[in-house]
């Protein structure tokens, strides 16, 4: 099932834990992989683990002019661009009323508008295809809000209608357009946690447990594969039933 | 009719399913060859491929029918 052979990916925010598990499940069903980082260490380590059909393309995502040549680079590389997952993504939490424009605008440039280049700019190939699939990487707090997080949560929920507006523009063209919205996922930010805080967490999910990177790379997987060729413009929800959202 | 006028009508004829006789002058990509909005984003592409052009956005925006596509390519290449 979910055969990738012959697709072409880049993954953005590789070099964490949920991206770097997407890389590996795409590359695991066959694709070549484009992974996307700023920091190339550990994007290094992850081609050396993969092997082949794997390759690093840094990229520092509040830059335009690098953000832009991306998807350029990953065609360069990769021979052709089928499959942008943009997973990357930063936080700069704070209490609203004290956020500042700063913590506000390189929260939306990173999360939303970066996204939007690299869709724009990949979209092209996948047009003249006939065949692509974006899948963005929002969250469940864009759909459910959390205190401290007005700038996170309002790229997540502007990256759900903007791929929503793709999806309908490319529908017609073989072309889909979904979001993943994680909920809690253990990560190396998680572990900070302490025990008495990933309770309290827990306590909130009726699965009673943290997701896995590898659960949310496998709903990525799923919409990138042929198989999901009638699904576009969706949300898929990963969150333990968290919020049990349409 | 010029070489670039016979190359971008068989680029219309076959993107757009249209009748040659359809592609005159004044025909509007939209108005008279029912293109839609992608449509055009698409000629241009298959423009630029073909003549090896680059046609910026607000350079596309003005090329609304088959004669005003063949104007601007002759001039660009």
């Amino acid at each position: 099932m979910f055969d990738l052979t012959g697709k072409r990916a880049l993954v953005t925010g590789a070099s964490g834990g949920i991206g770097g598990a997407i890389a590996r499940a795409l590359h695991g069903a066959g694709a070549t992989v484009g992974l996307s980082g700023t920091r190339t260490e550990p994007l290094e380590a992850l081609a050396a683990e993969l092997g082949e059909r794997a390759h690093v393309l840094p990229c520092n995502l509040s830059d335009p002019d690098a953000v832009d040549a991306l998807p350029k680079a990953a065609v360069e590389a990769m021979g052709g661009l089928d499959i942008l997952v943009n997973n990357a993504g930063i936080t700069r939490d704070q209490v609203f009323m004290r956020m500042s424009d700063e913590d506000w605008q390189t929260v939306l440039d990173v999360n939303l508008t970066a996204t939007m280049r690299l869709c724009r700019g990949a979209i092209r190939g996948m047009m003249k295809a006939r065949w692509g699939r974006i899948v963005n990487i929002s969250s469940i707090v864009g759909a459910t809000g959390n205190p401290g997080q007005a700038n996170y949560a309002a790229s997540k929920a502007g990256m759900v209608g903007m791929t929503k507006s793709i999806a309908y523009e490319v529908a017609s063209r073989g072309i889909t357009a979904n979001c993943v919205a994680p909920g809690f996922i253990a990560t190396a930010m998680t572990e900070k946690l302490t025990d008495d805080q990933k309770g309290k967490i827990n306590a909130q999910i009726p699965a009673a447990r943290m997701g896995t990177p590898e659960e949310i790379a496998a709903a990525v997987l799923y919409l990138a594969a042929p198989e999901a060729g009638y699904v576009t413009g969706a949300t898929l929800h990963v969150n333990g039933g968290m919020a049990m959202l349409g | 009719m010029s070489d670039v006028a016979d190359r971008v009508k068989k680029i219309v004829v076959e993107h757009l399913g249209v009748e040659e006789d359809k592609v005159t002058e004044s025909a509007s990509f939209i108005d008279d060859l029912g293109a839609d909005s992608l449509d055009t984003v698409e000629l241009v592409m298959a423009f630029e491929e073909e003549f090896g052009i680059e046609i910026p956005d607000d350079a596309a925006e003005t090329i609304q029918t088959f004669g005003d596509a063949v104007k601007f390519i002759s001039e660009a290449s």
